[in-house]
């Protein structure tokens, strides 16, 4: 394709996207939203990210469904569906229902990435695709941070550089012997391990994933990590191991030709007619070994921040994700900002040990959301308005948040329905905002409203109210069909919003 | 810090890990989680619920009760399992002086972990009776 036809050239952009994967589009989306001039660049030939390879089975792990309780035109709706990109414009929303040809509420591979297409295409968002981000150079200004991309098709420099690369390199553990092991991303075709002996390094999702899809296939499954596997129904959250890969385990418990075990790998070792592998138990030390034909590495996936480590972005575990702000900005380095499941290094919380949903579209989608809107105020002179709301109809506003609010029901404990009030301007919406930024900025008086859930199958709302600059916590009950709009929860929560708007409780 | 093995490495010069073999250390850095923070970032709030138990893998912290710095923690000491083992809400801030790196491992997992390795148990003890000791000297 001759230069002069592709979008981007080289040069420079107040603010440059890399990445067209959801992130990406997402970002991009919001960019144009806010009238912000940007750049997107991407080394894929289409939009897609993962999606347009992964997972491997070719079924996603999150639903959406057609038939939902609200109109797939609504906010409301994305409370059901985990894989449309979210929109103001009611056309544009609840995409992926268009894409699913009814034989599950899992869509496929083929369908998510024609959704993500389809939203790409519709929302007129352009990407100079196969243009791959190769090596990074942060210089100081006057105003601030400029960093310049050195990309395959020349040389691009921004302010504001925003990455949605995804988690997306693969990773392999050193280990003796590992060389002889292959990543799950080189998983070949599922026919090919008809009667093959098989060790998975790793218990997570992709590690049950080969399980499952290789059932019917292998001669023998085996998986080793050196802690126990729990699944997403044991752990009520989405640590764990998913229901959709939930086979091998009654497999396992059954005797059925799957092991699952708690040991750690001490090496593998080419023996004639295959490979040995050697662990050590978790418990008692002791070592078991195994004959193998195929070893596959289910270890996981890295950023691929390329050389941004050294310019300065702390990272931190396995997965080398970059420390980030509330709003997903290196907390090192200002003016990197991140999207996508990169996000999920802005821990939030990890209240009763659950993590945010940023891993996945139904979470990130909103942190991108969030994120530009706070670039647009912070760097871009823009002004949002924050909607007065009337003392009559406070309460009802922030059960309804409670009991619907999309963000809230995706980004538990993470993301929150937050109302200011002021003697001077009254009470205002101020949007969904990340928990942690309420905690912490101080500010007015006001109340945040969240969705919680404590590990062991309780989900509920909890109301955090500032009131002369401190925070308290206050949990509602939880209800057996989550709806909060009753009138015990009209009681609790009126009586803590008198204390910062006396009389909402009569409402 | 990155991968498992060096994790169990820097766990295995900490006198809370110091009797674990290497792959019950291998198996503590399977089940912690790597937390980083920077500095001035809130890693336990007073009051609130819900928050993990943390060992400190590099960098300082303080303890800070109603806006009081209290005391410091660094390399190799631990928070928040008071809060867990009384199931009430942490009675201080703990805040990062300078960037801070944690393991962290939720409060629901703690009681099954202390179980499951005893000699921890042991050397929590030992470091919660030296603490109680110096608060009552302090106090005498």
């Amino acid at each position: 394709m001759a230069d002069i036809e592709r979008p981007f050239p080289p040069g420079h952009y107040p603010v440059i996207v890399v990445g067209s994967g959801p992130g990406g589009l997402q970002v991009s989306y919001e960019l144009s939203h806010h009238g912000i001039g940007h750049a997107v660049l991407s080394a894929d030939p289409g939009p897609g990210g993962m999606f347009r390879h992964w997972p491997f089975f070719q079924r996603l792990l999150s639903w959406t469904k057609p038939y939902a309780p609200a109109d797939r035109r609504t906010r409301a709706f994305e409370r059901w569906d985990w894989n449309s990109l979210i929109a103001y414009e009611p056309e544009l929303r609840g995409l992926q229902t268009e894409f699913m040809d009814g034989s599950s509420d899992f869509p496929s591979r083929p369908e998510m990435e024609a959704s993500l297409t389809a939203f790409a295409n519709r929302a007129g968002i352009v990407v100079r695709y196969g243009c791959r981000w190769e090596s990074t150079r942060r210089e100081e200004t006057a105003s601030g941070d400029r960093f310049t991309l050195v990309t395959t098709d020349g040389e691009y420099s921004c302010e504001h550089l925003i990455l949605a690369v995804g988690i997306a390199e693969p990773y392999t553990p050193p280990s003796p012997g590992v060389e002889h092991a292959v990543h799950y991303a080189e998983t070949r075709a599922a026919e090919t391990y008809a009667g093959k002996r098989l060790f998975v390094i790793g218990k997570q999702n992709s590690g049950f994933e080969l399980a499952s899809g290789l059932l019917q296939w292998a001669s023998r499954i085996t998986l080793a990590s050196p802690s126990p596997a729990k699944t997403s129904i044991e752990t009520r959250s989405l640590v764990g191991v998913r229901a959709r890969y939930v086979q091998p385990f009654e497999d396992s418990a059954l005797g059925g030709g799957v092991d699952i075990l708690s040991a750690s790998l001490a090496g593998i070792t080419p023996i004639p007619g295959g490979l040995r592998v050697d662990l050590k138990r978790s418990d008692t030390g002791m070592p078991v070994s195994l004959e193998a034909d195929e070893v596959i590495a289910a270890t996981g996936f890295t950023c691929p921040l390329l050389d941004l480590p050294e310019l300065g972005v702390a990272t931190f575990g396995q997965s080398r994700l970059p420390a980030q702000t509330a709003f997903w900005e290196s907390a090192t380095v200002p003016g990197i900002h991140f999207a996508g499941t990169i996000t999920s290094g802005a821990a939030g919380l990890k209240k009763h040990g659950i993590p945010s949903y940023s891993g996945a579209v139904q979470g990130h989608r909103y942190n991108g959301r969030i994120m530009v809107r706070r670039l647009a105020e912070q760097s871009f002179g823009i002004s949002h308005e924050h909607p007065p709301i009337e003392l009559a109809s406070l309460l009802d506003h922030l059960l309804a948040e409670a009991t619907g609010g999309p963000e809230l029901w995706h980004q538990k404990a993470y993301l929150a329905s937050v109302v200011t009030v002021t003697p001077d301007d009254g009470i205002r919406d101020q949007g969904i905002l990340p928990l942690t930024h309420f905690l912490d900025a101080g500010g007015p008086d006001a109340i945040a409203m969240t969705i919680e859930a404590d590990g062991e199958g309780a989900i509920y709302p909890v109301a955090y109210l500032r009131r002369g600059g401190k925070v308290e916590e206050h949990a509602l009950e939880p209800h057996p069909l989550h709806d909060y709009e009753g009138t015990e929860y009209r009681r609790h929560l009126g009586a803590l919003l008198d204390l910062i708007a006396p009389g909402a409780s009569a409402a | 810090m990155a991968t498992r093995d060096e994790i169990a490495e820097a766990l295995a010069g900490m006198t809370l890990f110091a009797d674990l073999t290497t792959p019950q250390l291998l198996g503590v850095a399977s089940q912690f989680e790597e937390a980083f923070f920077p500095e001035g970032a809130r890693i336990l709030r007073q009051g609130l619920s819900g928050s993990a138990f943390y060992v400190i893998l590099d960098g300082d912290a303080s303890v800070v009760v109603d806006g009081t710095a209290r005391a410091q923690l660094g390399r190799g000491e631990f928070f928040g399992e008071v809060s867990i083992l009384l199931g009430e809400p942490p009675t201080a801030d703990i805040v990062a002086l300078r960037p801070l790196r944690c393991l962290a491992l939720p409060g629901s997992a703690v009681e099954a972990f202390l179980v499951d390795h005893p000699r921890v148990l042991y050397r929590m003890l030992q470091s919660q009776s030296r603490r109680l000791r110096n608060a009552n000297r302090a106090q005498s």
